[in-house]
């Protein structure tokens, strides 16, 4: 990749020292990272870590009681999902959340709605540049799922698909949005290994040709070593280490945090 | 005896073709003007997965302010400008006041505030235009005229034919348009929805007006076919079984349905009605919807309901 000439360009993504408590739990402590354009950052931890507490802070849905979050430069520490949404930042949910009652296609199709606008009534009558815009959208949508070979299933309803495909689903509906910054909440987990072999070609995929972001949750640290250009290490709610998947891999607290300390 | 269930009520039918016609156009309007009411119930179950039971009460209210605006001396176009303004406004209150601190709250408790609702739209309505019967006259004759000897009611074709254009345009805008997906989306799953970018509140807002303005609509039909009193709101009860048979969330479900319903309960009552000594008119419609609940609980055209162990 090129370095454009100018001034060092600022973070995708800064979280600053964010807090969050669920009455007596404080699931994250004065947590701080970055997330650098066109990288791609794994988070991970133990169980419990405060790993989805982070992603849903900076997506929206919780908001944390100290510290901020900056997003390309600009705080947006209070914002809603769905202003984080427009703001150009998508995501994937740990346990899949697809719109069950609608084809694949329509699925998708929904994550094309920031991009679309029109008025209420031409779009009643499915006419004129209603029916033009439905059709370029649709066809970004096609260049999704071929990209991440889904093409057999586009008629299918979501509900009625296996899980691995549900994923990929998902996967496609945030992609349709064209995020500057992509959120997956463990995107491999419950996957064999085939199918976390395809996963990961997706993932480098996606960062490689439409050049987005993406900051994931995983667990598997073979995948999280294969993939990710950075690792940042949550445990109890507080940031362990943060630095390249080898020096991560080496860090003691890590470790510590992974095998549990010997108690001596 | 069986000569008498099985038989003679066809004989009675062939015998008298015009007449089973003028019976089946009732029945076929009834139905429609049963769906138009049922249509708001689907609405806004499709869009936030709530049964809303204060859907009657909006016909009633609708019509209520219609009438109570048009005694007052405004005329019928602005009256019912004025009213659909009403419905919308009352769809912001309902979000603001009732939705948006139950958002994510179980489904249940949605449910016992809209109950909650339905009681205060009652009374809201009655203090506001009082409780007499009142004549709704929108320009609409409560006459018949005759097409090939066949008895035919201005009103119900008028019923009939709104109900078919409302149903056309909801259904399209549900299937094929942006906010019709984002309300589908919004149905399902709403943390998923708001994680693409979908307003609930907007939505909600959205949903509601719709089903106001066909709730409207409903009162229009009903009040001026018996005027608009109380009991209106009850019809809300006939518009259950039609979205048993239809389907919570089909809006051509809710049609078939009321068709269904209204033409089955129809010709029950004039043909077999004599040998139960009537009523059949009172009692078809829920038969026919335990008959549905227990060998086909999703209705006609709901979705399948799939168990995932």
């Amino acid at each position: 990749m090129k370095a454009p000439a100018g001034p060092p360009p600022t973070p995708l993504l800064e979280v600053n020292g964010i807090s969050v408590r669920f009455g007596a739990v404080q699931a994250l402590e004065r947590v701080s990272l970055e997330v650098r354009r066109g990288e791609i950052v794994a988070i991970i931890g133990p169980n419990g870590a405060g790993k989805t507490t982070l992603l849903n802070v900076v997506s929206g849905f919780y908001h944390p009681y100290e510290g901020q979050i900056l997003f390309e430069g600009r705080d947006r520490t209070q914002l809603r999902p769905y202003d984080v949404a427009a703001l150009g930042v998508a995501r994937t949910f740990q346990n899949v959340a697809l719109f069950t009652g609608m084809s694949v296609l329509d699925n998708i199709m929904t994550g094309r709605l920031l991009k679309m606008r029109g008025s209420f009534l031409l779009e009643a009558l499915y006419w004129g540049p209603a029916m033009r815009q439905e059709l370029e959208h649709r066809a970004f949508v096609e260049r999704i799922i071929d990209f991440l070979e889904i093409e057999a299933i586009r008629k299918a309803s979501a509900g009625k698909l296996p899980y691995g495909l549900r994923k990929r689903v998902e996967l496609a509906r945030a992609l349709a949005a064209e995020p500057k910054l992509l959120l997956l909440d463990e995107p491999m987990a419950g996957m064999n290994v085939e199918e976390k072999e395809d996963m990961c070609r997706f993932i480098l995929g996606v960062n490689d040709e439409f050049g987005t972001t993406i900051a994931l949750i995983e667990h598997d640290m073979s995948v999280v070593m294969d993939i990710s250009d950075r690792v940042v290490a949550l445990d109890y709610g507080r940031k362990i280490a943060d630095g390249t998947p080898d020096e991560v891999r080496a860090d003691q607290a890590v470790i510590d945090a992974y095998l549990g300390v010997a108690h001596a | 005896m069986l000569e008498a269930v099985f038989l003679s009520p066809f004989k009675d039918m062939l015998g008298a073709p015009g007449f089973l016609v003028e019976v089946l156009i009732g029945g076929l309007a009834a139905g429609l003007m049963y769906s138009l009411v049922a249509l708001g119930f689907v609405l806004i179950f499709k869009a936030s997965g709530v049964f809303n039971f204060a859907q009657g009460v909006m016909v009633l209210f609708a019509a209520l302010t219609l009438v109570g605006l048009m005694e007052r001396g405004v005329p019928v176009v602005l009256g019912l400008l004025l009213t659909m303004v009403v419905m919308i406004a009352l769809a912001f209150a309902i979000e603001r006041v009732v939705l948006r601190p139950l958002v994510n709250q179980e489904y249940i408790i949605l449910f016992m505030a809209t109950i909650g609702l339905s009681f205060f739209l009652e009374g809201f309505g009655e203090l506001l235009w009082g409780s007499n019967v009142k004549k709704l006259d929108v320009g609409i004759p409560d006459t018949s005229f005759m097409v090939r000897g066949v008895q035919v009611n201005k009103l119900e074709i008028t019923a009939a034919l709104t109900a078919a254009v409302l149903v056309t345009i909801l259904a399209v805008f549900f299937q094929k348009t942006r906010i019709g997906r984002a309300l589908r989306a919004v149905a399902d799953d709403h943390e998923a929805a708001l994680s693409i970018g979908i307003p609930l509140k907007t939505i909600w807002v959205v949903v509601w007006s719709v089903a106001g303005l066909v709730a409207l609509v409903a009162g229009i039909m009903w009040g001026a076919k018996s005027g608009v009193q109380f009991s209106l709101s009850l019809i809300a009860l006939k518009a259950l079984p039609v979205l048993i048979l239809g389907g919570f969330t089909s809006v051509p479900g809710a049609i078939v349905g009321g068709v269904i319903i209204g033409v089955g309960e129809k010709l029950g009552e004039v043909y077999w009605g004599p040998l139960v000594g009537g009523a059949i008119e009172n009692w078809f419609a829920y038969v026919l919807a335990l008959v549905f609940l227990l060998f086909r609980p999703q209705g006609l055209f709901g979705e399948r309901i799939i168990e995932r162990v």
